[in-house]
């Protein structure tokens, strides 16, 4: 008796293991290319909800050539006047006493001049910097029109026909990354060159960076290679004590960098 | 019987009341634009402005259509992991109009330093040269293919790579000694430094050949008992090999 039952329960479980096959057995018979599943992605509409772009910054790797600021410039029409960047690059000199000095001589473009020679450097290099985009932004809090904003793929953007040019975000943001552009008169940043990532290239500072030193991906995504980066090195971002959250990682800066 | 009654103040107060409700809604339809508040408090459009802004950098895959032996050399080279743009400049309009719109081409000397002209700050290994000392007045391009930068002769002397080092141990007390005593290169690292790196000294004993107690060298080198002399330490956890000095 007790062995017919569980005879009979073996069975059921057969058939109910047959009906839960079926679509794999469907697939045997259908087969659906790779490329026709790529194809379909393609074509898709951009679905901003899928995304939470971030970017990372190797500064093991940069060599202060400025390529990154003067390509942001040239993409988004950033005003020449060395005081208007979006993105620019910026030299640490630590000097034996502790003592750090920070140079940014047109952010950049056209090189560093000679370190000057009284205070000995210990050591010395570079770090890109630009909007960190943070996930608790203290621009977009402070924006009395909702002009600034994160967009829903994590973007920190500027509404230009909204922003009435109040200044105040440019105050809140405690990374300097903003400017009032001088024509337009409204706040002015990086935005990821979000008219590209949406269309799926690269932000201009990633394209042209020669020693790729800049890495652009997505939070979350294990086959990004922002997350290959974070994997593989000791990640810090700037100002954490401030809560911001910001989603630009950094390695291999230490306390100096801020 | 008494009919029930509207107070003439309350009806008059309430069309105020009505009058200005109605001119609230008509200004705030007015005034806030349609998409305000579809994703957050932001105007949804905003987005599809910043979306249209024009793209001016097409990026290296658009090159390779027309300039495919020059992607090809460059694929294969020192500079594979370069872009076009880079040095060429914004090309989407190029990309459009070919012959209008034709990129730079900078091929004036100040160009390549940007990259490779020597600065401290630079992580160590990257291949920099002193522009003052290097070849003054030519440009690079009269030696240097940029699509593919090999070095025209092989440098003769480490110190044309490892200025820095070469420089400090020329005024220390091992000023005599030949950077392959320490260091067994083979002339493949002279051409291909990075794939074919070099050795270094990977024990006390090394250091001891010269400045054991029982060293079979010059007199007048100083020396140490292996054995008792910090027997737990390397040699450069203390002292800089390149600028020796007892501590």
């Amino acid at each position: 008796m007790n062995q017919k039952e569980s005879q009979a329960v073996n069975r059921r479980e057969f058939i109910f293991a047959c009906k839960r096959a079926l679509p794999l057995a469907g697939l045997l018979f259908f087969p659906l290319s790779a490329t026709d599943l790529i194809l379909a992605q393609e074509n898709e509409k951009y679905n901003p909800t899928e995304h939470n772009y971030a970017m990372g910054i190797d500064t093991h790797k940069c060599i202060g050539c400025g390529r990154c600021a003067d390509a942001c410039k040239k993409e988004n029409n950033v005003p020449l006047e060395p005081i208007f960047f979006r993105t620019w690059v910026e030299r640490y000199i630590i000097a034996g006493n502790g003592e750090v000095s920070v140079d940014s001589p047109n952010g950049g473009i056209d090189g560093f001049p000679e370190i000057k020679g009284d205070k000995e450097a210990l050591r010395t290099f570079f770090v890109p910097k630009l909007c960190n985009h943070c996930a608790n932004p203290p621009c977009v809090q402070v924006c009395p029109v909702g002009a600034t904003f994160i967009s829903r793929d994590g973007v920190v953007l500027v509404d230009e026909k909204y922003c009435v040019g109040c200044r105040y975000c440019i105050q809140a943001c405690p990374y300097g990354a903003r400017y009032l552009h001088p024509e337009k008169k409204v706040a002015d940043k990086c935005t990821f060159c979000y008219h590209r990532i949406v269309k799926g290239l690269l932000p201009a500072c990633v394209e042209v960076c020669p020693t790729q030193t800049r890495i652009f991906g997505e939070v979350g995504v294990r086959s990004s290679p922002l997350s290959r980066f974070v994997r593989f090195n000791d990640i810090t971002v700037l100002k954490p004590s401030l809560n911001t959250s910001p989603k630009v990682y950094y390695a291999g800066t230490d306390g100096e960098v801020r | 019987m008494k009919k029930f009654r509207i107070r003439q103040q309350i009806i008059s107060l309430s069309i105020l009341f009505a009058l200005l409700i109605a001119s609230f809604i008509v200004a705030r339809l007015i005034l806030i634009p349609r998409s305000f508040g579809e994703y957050g408090h932001y105007r949804a459009d905003a987005i599809d402005d910043i979306t249209a802004q024009p793209i001016n950098y097409a990026g290296s895959v658009a090159c390779i259509e027309c300039h495919d032996d020059i992607v090809e050399l460059k694929a294969n080279s020192n500079h594979k992991g370069l872009s076009c743009e880079i040095c060429h400049g914004p090309a989407a309009k190029h990309i459009e109009a070919p012959d209008e719109n034709l990129p730079s081409a900078p091929r004036e000397r100040g160009f390549c330093p940007l990259c490779h002209g020597y600065d401290p700050s630079r992580p160590t290994g990257f291949p920099q040269i002193v522009t003052a000392l290097h070849n003054p007045g030519t440009r690079c391009m009269s030696c240097h293919n940029p699509h593919n930068p090999i070095l025209p002769h092989t440098p003769e002397d480490c110190s044309a790579c490892h200025r820095g080092i070469s420089n400090e141990k020329a005024v220390s007390p091992h000023s005599s000694l030949p950077c392959i005593k320490c260091h067994p290169a083979s002339q493949e690292h002279m051409v291909n430094p990075r794939s074919a790196s070099v050795q270094k000294p990977t024990g006390r004993e090394f250091c001891g050949q010269c400045h054991s107690k029982d060293a079979d060298s010059s007199r007048d080198i100083p020396r140490i008992d292996l054995k008792t002399h910090w027997e737990r330490y390397l040699c450069w956890d203390c002292h800089y090999p390149h600028s020796p000095e007892a501590l």
